[in-house]
């Protein structure tokens, strides 16, 4: 018998003493039929029939390089008992949450999720029966998971009915988009989707990736998966400088922003450059009132995974610093093959008070829990 | 130094694994072509467990058009990060001056010798007849 099964010798990270909240966990359906429920027969019978249409180049919404491992997961990852990664929730308890001692894990559905679909009726109605699928398959079965609403948020006002429907329901605890929109983030059209989070009382949470129409960076298509996965941060930039300059953080002032997966260690240098450009371009955006600084480190907040790791250690304290201690989350990104092993992925440079933060105090605070 | 039955010797074929922990540690064997090495299984990177990975082998290019898949199925690569160590040396492909994995030493004996032997096989009955992979560690 060739055994290899996996070993695992459970533990809490020793420095986790205000508990393990983890903001980033992407499940998946055992099969497309798991939806089935929750869809209304006509878009049962479109997703049959036309499947999911991704705004994407290539074909049919497919990433034009292989993701590092299949379905870009850890291969330890594929339930013994079949299923994709993440898709059977013994496991994922086994693997995850009582392998760390997790107290609270946020799931983030992202395929499939129905975002960025170039239908946007079927776009919602795949967003609602996601929503409903995570309250059925995970969230009433296992209470330390909650949900984030998914929001087809290319129809923003689809997206605010379906936040308020939600509104009040506390397996709820944000709205996720994602970090590559059909127009800036900021964009007025956007703006219900803002509107209706503050309203119930919710964090936006941006997670990198996603399917904008538009070439993946900057500069157009890029050839490795390296390059889009470096890009998750200058995509989430674009979207951080559209948030502020549209004014979005100063006619939301209690909008609360994650942004997930993203890095972080460009923020300060973002701040940097609006701050001064504000100075001289102040005419331009009459609406700002407050250095984009100031309100950067008012509405974001920041997660771990994957952390840039600087050749010196001083640099990322330096960081954490100018991004605030009370503003960083720990996230593992379960089951994706650059998942953070919470006993491993801190720094121990960090001091011991600083992580038990980052591991659960700051979450705690923010989602109010 | 204790020495550790893993397993008959048939139970792992070329190009097969097997892990087993001794005390609080993880060690997994591979059988290349008839040999056996053993190696930590704890990944040094973040901890994932490489009896999980994936064997691979190296392109090599002597010359511009001349290629060959070389040492295939000698390198494991972690299920999580994908880094490669060599199942031979337990060296990272990668950074093969720093990063190594702790290998350990490992025979195979006949049965007989393990009953007389002061060997230890945990979890089965070991039979006369067969021959076992032993590891110490």
């Amino acid at each position: 018998m060739n055994v290899i099964q996996p070993i695992q010798v459970p533990g809490k990270p020793a420095t986790a003493t205000l508990g393990l909240l983890d903001v980033d966990i992407h499940p998946r359906p055992k099969s497309l039929e798991e939806f089935r429920p929750f869809l209304t027969d006509r878009w049962w019978q479109h997703m049959l029939t036309w499947g999911m249409r991704q705004r994407h180049g290539f074909t049919g919404g497919s990433p034009p390089f292989p993701k590092a491992q299949p379905l870009a997961s850890r291969r330890d990852s594929w339930p013994p008992n079949g299923g994709t990664p993440c898709s059977d929730l013994d496991f994922m308890r086994f693997q995850l949450l009582d392998n760390y001692g997790h107290d609270i894990g946020v799931l983030n559905p992202l395929q499939p999720s129905g975002q960025g679909d170039r239908n946007n009726a079927f776009s919602a109605a795949m967003a609602h029966a996601v929503n409903e699928w995570q309250l059925e398959q995970w969230l009433r079965k296992e209470p330390r998971l909650r949900g984030s609403i998914v929001v087809p948020y290319e129809d923003p006002i689809a997206s605010a009915a379906e936040i308020r429907k939600r509104a009040g329901d506390p397996n709820f605890v944000q709205v996720l988009m994602m970090s590559r929109t059909a127009e800036p983030a900021g964009n007025p059209r956007y703006w219900p989707i803002y509107e209706a989070a503050v309203e119930a009382g919710l964090p936006v949470a941006f997670h990198a990736f996603g399917y904008s129409g538009w070439a993946m960076t900057n500069g157009g298509w890029p050839s490795f998966y390296i390059e889009e996965v470096s890009e998750h941060a200058t995509s989430c930039q674009n979207q951080v400088i559209s948030l502020v300059v549209e004014g979005v953080l100063e006619r939301f002032p209690a909008l609360k922003i994650i942004l997930i997966e993203c890095g972080f260690a460009w923020l300060p240098s973002v701040a940097w450059r609006l701050d001064t450009h504000w100075k001289h371009l102040k005419s331009e955006v009459p609406h700002l009132k407050r250095a984009p600084s100031e309100q950067i480190r008012q509405h974001i907040w920041v997660s771990t995974q994957p952390m840039e790791e600087p050749e010196r250690g001083q640099h990322i304290l330096d960081i954490f610093d100018w991004v605030g201690w009370d503003r960083i989350l720990f996230a593992s990104d379960y089951p994706h093959w650059d998942f953070d092993d919470a006993r491993e992925a801190i720094p121990g440079i960090i001091p011991k008070e600083r992580r038990a933060a980052i591991y659960g105090g700051n979450a705690r605070a923010l989602y109010g829990l | 130094m204790a020495r550790h039955v893993v397993a008959p010797v048939a139970d792992i074929p070329p190009g097969g694994r097997h892990v087993i922990t001794v005390g609080e540690r993880r060690i997994v064997v591979f059988n290349l072509g008839g040999e056996f090495f053993a190696l930590s299984d704890r990944c040094p990177h973040q901890g994932g467990s490489l009896c999980q990975g994936l064997l691979s082998g190296h392109v090599e290019s002597p010359a511009p058009g001349e290629y060959v898949y070389a040492r295939r199925g000698e390198m494991i690569r972690c299920p999580w990060h994908y880094w490669e160590f060599d199942i031979r040396t337990g060296k990272s492909w990668f950074d093969p001056k720093r990063v190594q994995l702790r290998q350990f030493q490992t025979h195979v004996e006949t049965g007989a010798a393990l009953q007389e032997g002061p060997y230890q096989a945990e979890t089965f009955p070991v039979r006369v007849e067969d021959h076992y992979v032993v590891v110490e560690a």
